[in-house]
């Protein structure tokens, strides 16, 4: 199962090739096209990333991040969750690219295979910038009472993180 | 706005951090490293979510986007029971879903858009439970390829970035439950 799952995306990309043949799809352009929209993409959020990773640096240089991860670390262990990743659960639901900056450090800390950073990135890529998407949605609705989107959105965080701790459990190790 | 807020007060909590700690020589240096950081991430990370987009592309345009759409009706029309008839509801929800599905963002947003408009016909300010249930399943993202996440582990060196898949699979799914079990319960007991 697991070889399999490392031999995805090759798999994916002939699939989709051939398929797209078969469509009488101009594969190599919509191929290209497509990386091209990639490339805008990680330009909308270089500059984000650069001002993020400096203050999440100086926050883990500073040793406060240490300090809170200590003081919650009894309570998220018995969930399950490792401590470390309390910074990334707290800017998840607020911002997309600086979430995505904590994911990263943590990565590159602690290494993408370990625990921790496997956790980070299950965090990462199974829930969303809550807040963000209300807003986006709502706003473009002309809703302003929101009822209780907010809080049933925050409990499919939760969900998400702590699935996120036990998923990696579950699968790796 | 919210923003600026929030890098405000994690600098300055840095610094005061820093200082109370004894560890404002390192506070000093990581200042310089994140910034030189985001720039190796941002270009190590460029390959594979390039790569990725140009595979969505060939999707979208081989039309896998419309037989998805297809599969997620019956499903979708479960959820929304309100709209279950209602075809200009129904098609963007489920456009808005497979695009979600593939990781096209920039698709799935506009349609999401769409439909939450259309669900507010009678254009109140009050959210009705179909767009709580709309919302909230946004927002509890269900991905089947997670490329920019890969692309960050493949920046760090990982043999094998692809390989979170399934636990990431199983955590969406299981948040995305929990999210619309959360709709369906309050959906009864909140008043107003």
């Amino acid at each position: 199962m697991e070889s399999f799952f490392t031999m995805l995306v090759p798999l994916i990309l002939c699939v989709v090739a051939l398929w797209g043949i078969l469509q009488r799809t101009d594969v190599y352009s919509a191929l290209a096209s497509g990386a091209g929209e990639g490339l805008k993409i990680i330009i909308k959020i270089f500059p984000a990333l650069v001002g993020l990773l400096t203050a999440v640096y100086m926050l883990r240089a500073s040793g406060t991040l240490d300090l809170m991860s200590k003081a919650l670390s009894p309570a998220l262990t018995r969930l399950g969750i490792p401590p470390e990743t309390i910074g990334l659960m707290l800017i998840r639901p607020i911002s997309g690219s600086g979430a995505l900056g904590v994911g990263a450090e943590l990565i590159s800390t602690y290494g993408p295979d370990s625990l921790i950073g496997r956790t980070a990135a299950v965090m990462l890529g199974s829930t969303e910038t809550t807040f963000y998407t209300i807003a986006v949605y709502f706003g473009a609705a002309g809703v302003s009472k929101t009822r209780y989107a907010i809080p049933a959105a925050l409990c499919a965080d939760i969900a998400g993180f702590l699935a996120a701790s036990w998923a990696v459990k579950l699968w790796f190790y | 706005m919210a923003m600026s807020y929030i890098w405000t007060a994690i600098v300055l909590i840095s610094v005061l951090g820093g200082y109370v700690l004894g560890n404002g020589s390192a506070v000093a240096s990581a200042a310089l490293e994140g910034a030189a950081a985001a720039v190796k991430l941002s270009i190590s990370m460029a390959g594979v979510l390039c790569l990725w987009n140009g595979v969505m592309e060939i999707m979208h345009q081989a039309g896998l986007l419309d037989k998805l759409t297809k599969l997620l009706r019956p499903i979708l029309k479960l959820l929304y029971p309100a709209f279950a008839k209602d075809n200009g509801v129904m098609e963007p929800l489920s456009a808005n879903v497979s695009a979600n599905l593939l990781g096209l963002g920039n698709a799935a947003t506009p349609m999401g858009i769409q439909a939450a408009c259309r669900m507010n016909k009678g254009g109140g300010n009050v959210a009705s439970d179909a767009m709580c249930m709309l919302v909230v399943c946004n927002t509890a993202s269900i991905q089947l390829i997670p490329a920019t996440v890969a692309g960050v582990r493949a920046a760090e060196g990982c043999a094998s970035p692809f390989d979170i898949i399934p636990a990431v699979w199983m955590a969406s799914i299981f948040s995305v439950l929990v999210g619309i079990a959360a709709v369906l319960i309050c959906r009864r007991i909140w008043r107003s």
